[in-house]
């Protein structure tokens, strides 16, 4: 705690503060209380889905594919009642947060590893290694994402590392698009061609040079493809084609126990409620966070 | 007048490139698949002579540029080969699954295109009003929800607390066509909501980028009404990007439309697709890749050479 000789010293603008992570933490404190109420119910939303996921065995009552009772109990007993298996219904949403939360989390994060560094080292290269990568992105992207998964799962049959592998392929294409883009203007400026004449490999341009001033845009667009690839997976299992059972998962859920809807019983929707508030409140952060970057660079 | 016609014809041959290009990727699909087809049809307990006869039967022991160029050839003429669930023609199956596709995408395309044009006019209009946060909020809010949700919503609201619209779309080739609108009324509201959203967003982010330009201000300046302006001065230069945004999101209509058929139990090629993939029926998935694919890339081809046709200033090259 330094705090007070810090703030009694007159002349403190002389020497940069000492502790440069706390007055970023309070900055960034700071905009978040400036921050809409959209935001502020975004963020809320996104920490409250990770508690689940993180602490889904302590929450949840029962085990994820335990049968507690008969299928299609009303709620009552069982909070949220059970499904078609007898399962219980609130156990089964909580333990889906850290399933179809966690898979859609994993796949976006491997196609920022693919479509990032593929965009920049394509932007950095120039030439040929550019105009091959955004032919073969090209084609790629001629296809539509649904169809082209549908294509690839029927070749290498559903389990969670073909989805998360095709998903990732598949979305990393758009990732490269932006990455590519960005990055375009980061290149020509003097400093990249300083270290470039200083001989710095391209490991280094790209980690110390480039992607340190492509981060605003390339993290709205986490969270936006977040979006995307959850929506996608969750759409998939829907089909019965993406996680399998008896993992519990939001999409398959809807599926299992849709005839309830015809009864007038809205229980099958809350899966489906819980993926469409997760991307609302990921899309409110997404937008005050594009409107905040930008307002800044300007 | 002339480049205008180099520029289409241009688009034109990189289209046709790149559907090429699509077919072959989808054609080899069938080349990775683990096994091959003949061993999947016969099962494992087929001996290895009708395994051969088989094979030559469907012309696996050719190599794969001849098959390729035999599948395609069919494929321009209608016949893409056998079904392998039920050894029916994939061309009889599919024949009045992509009409029906076709029927429910053009219907939801009637009304969400003028719902989202006014939509789009009016926010742009009353800029940074109530209305304007409203729309705002809504749309990104429906952008967000994954398409069973909406479609269960509205089968819950018009169909079991109202009972006003069927939750299943069950049409048959001799349903006539009003019950036909009347019994896809509700997949097609669930795929309205779905594009509304991104068509609405950009004609708005469209004509408000146009109402910063110099002859607006100038309209304004004599005093013009905002109603005249809009219409007048600012739609027709905002007509090139809103006829692309309309035709991209028609090409991701086409694409919406598997999950809502599943959904409404509709005769669609969405719903025959999923079911092939259950299947592992792999040259029905083909084929039905190959049309979505298709629809897709001459979609983005004639929202490109649209806007090219559009432009104004395309008309007079300097």
């Amino acid at each position: 705690m330094t705090q007070p000789i810090k703030t009694m010293g007159e002349s403190t603008d002389a020497v940069p503060p000492p502790i440069r992570e706390t007055s970023r933490f309070k900055n960034a404190l700071q905009e978040l209380k400036k921050a809409p109420l959209t935001a502020k119910f975004g963020l809320l939303v996104i920490s409250a889905y990770i508690f689940v996921a993180l602490f889904a065995p302590l929450i949840a009552p029962y085990g994820e594919s335990q049968i507690v009772g008969p299928e299609y109990e009303p709620w009552g007993h069982f909070v949220l009642g059970t499904d078609n298996l007898g399962r219980d219904m609130l156990t089964r949403l909580i333990y889906g947060a850290r399933n179809t939360v966690g898979i859609a989390f994993v796949t976006t994060l491997f196609a920022f590893f693919i479509g990032g560094s593929a965009g920049i080292f394509a932007a950095i290269l120039g030439g040929w290694v550019d105009s091959v990568f955004s032919r073969i992105v090209d084609i790629l992207m001629a296809i539509p994402q649904l169809i082209f998964a549908l294509l690839l799962l029927t070749i290498f049959g559903t389990s969670i590392p073909v989805l998360i592998g095709i998903i990732a392929v598949l979305d990393s294409t758009r990732v490269f698009r932006l990455a590519r883009a960005v990055s375009q203007n980061v290149v020509v400026m003097d400093y990249v061609e300083v270290a470039r004449l200083r001989g710095e490999r391209i490991g280094w341009i790209t980690l110390r040079e480039v992607l340190p001033n492509i981060t605003a845009p390339l993290v709205a667009e986490f969270g936006m493809r977040f979006c995307f690839v959850f929506l996608l997976i969750a759409g998939l299992s829907f089909l019965g084609l993406g996680l399998q059972p008896p993992t519990a998962d939001w999409g398959s859920m809807v599926r299992d126990n849709a005839t309830l809807i015809s009864y007038g019983d809205i229980t099958p929707l809350l899966p489906a409620a819980a993926i469409a508030l997760l991307t609302v409140g990921t899309n409110f952060v997404v937008d005050w966070f594009l409107h905040k970057t930008s307002g800044l660079k300007s | 007048m002339g480049t205008i016609l180099k520029l289409i014809a241009k688009r034109l041959a990189t289209g046709l490139v790149v559907l090429w290009l699509v077919s072959l990727i989808i054609f080899s699909g069938l080349e990775f698949l683990p096994g091959d087809l003949a061993q999947e049809i016969l099962g494992q307990s087929a001996t290895p002579e009708s395994l051969a006869a088989f094979r030559k039967e469907l012309g696996l022991d050719q190599p794969m540029h001849t098959r390729y160029l035999k599948w395609l050839g069919g494929v321009f003429h209608g016949d893409f080969g056998k079904s392998l669930s039920n050894q029916r023609q994939i061309s009889e199956l599919i024949g009045v699954r992509f009409a029906n596709t076709m029927f429910l995408a053009s219907l939801a395309a009637i009304i969400a295109v003028p719902i989202a044009l006014t939509l789009g006019i009016l926010a742009a209009l009353y800029r940074n009003t109530f209305f304007d946060r409203l729309i705002n909020v809504l749309t990104l809010s429906s952008i967000s929800f994954p398409e069973f949700f909406i479609a269960y919503i509205l089968i819950y609201l018009f169909s079991v607390k109202i009972n006003f619209f069927p939750s299943l779309a069950n049409i048959s080739p001799d349903t006539p066509l009003w019950d036909r609108v009347y019994i896809c009324l509700l997949p097609a509201m669930t795929l309205t909501l779905v594009v509304v959203a991104h068509m609405m967003r950009l004609t708005r982010a469209s004509i408000i980028n146009l109402l910063a330009s110099p002859y607006i201000e100038m309209a304004k300046l004599k005093g013009l009404k905002k109603a005249r302006i809009i219409l007048y001065h600012a739609l027709p230069n905002a007509l090139a990007p809103i006829i692309n945004v309309v035709v991209l999101n028609l090409a991701y209509l086409i694409v919406g439309v598997v999950i809502v058929e599943v959904v409404f139990v509709y005769p669609g090629l969405g719903q025959l697709i999923v079911d092939s993939v259950q299947k592992r029926d792999m040259p029905v998935v083909q084929a039905c890749s190959l049309i979505f694919a298709a629809t897709y890339v001459l979609l983005n081809l004639t929202a490109d050479i649209l806007s090219i046709i559009t432009n104004p200033r395309m008309l007079y090259p300097k």
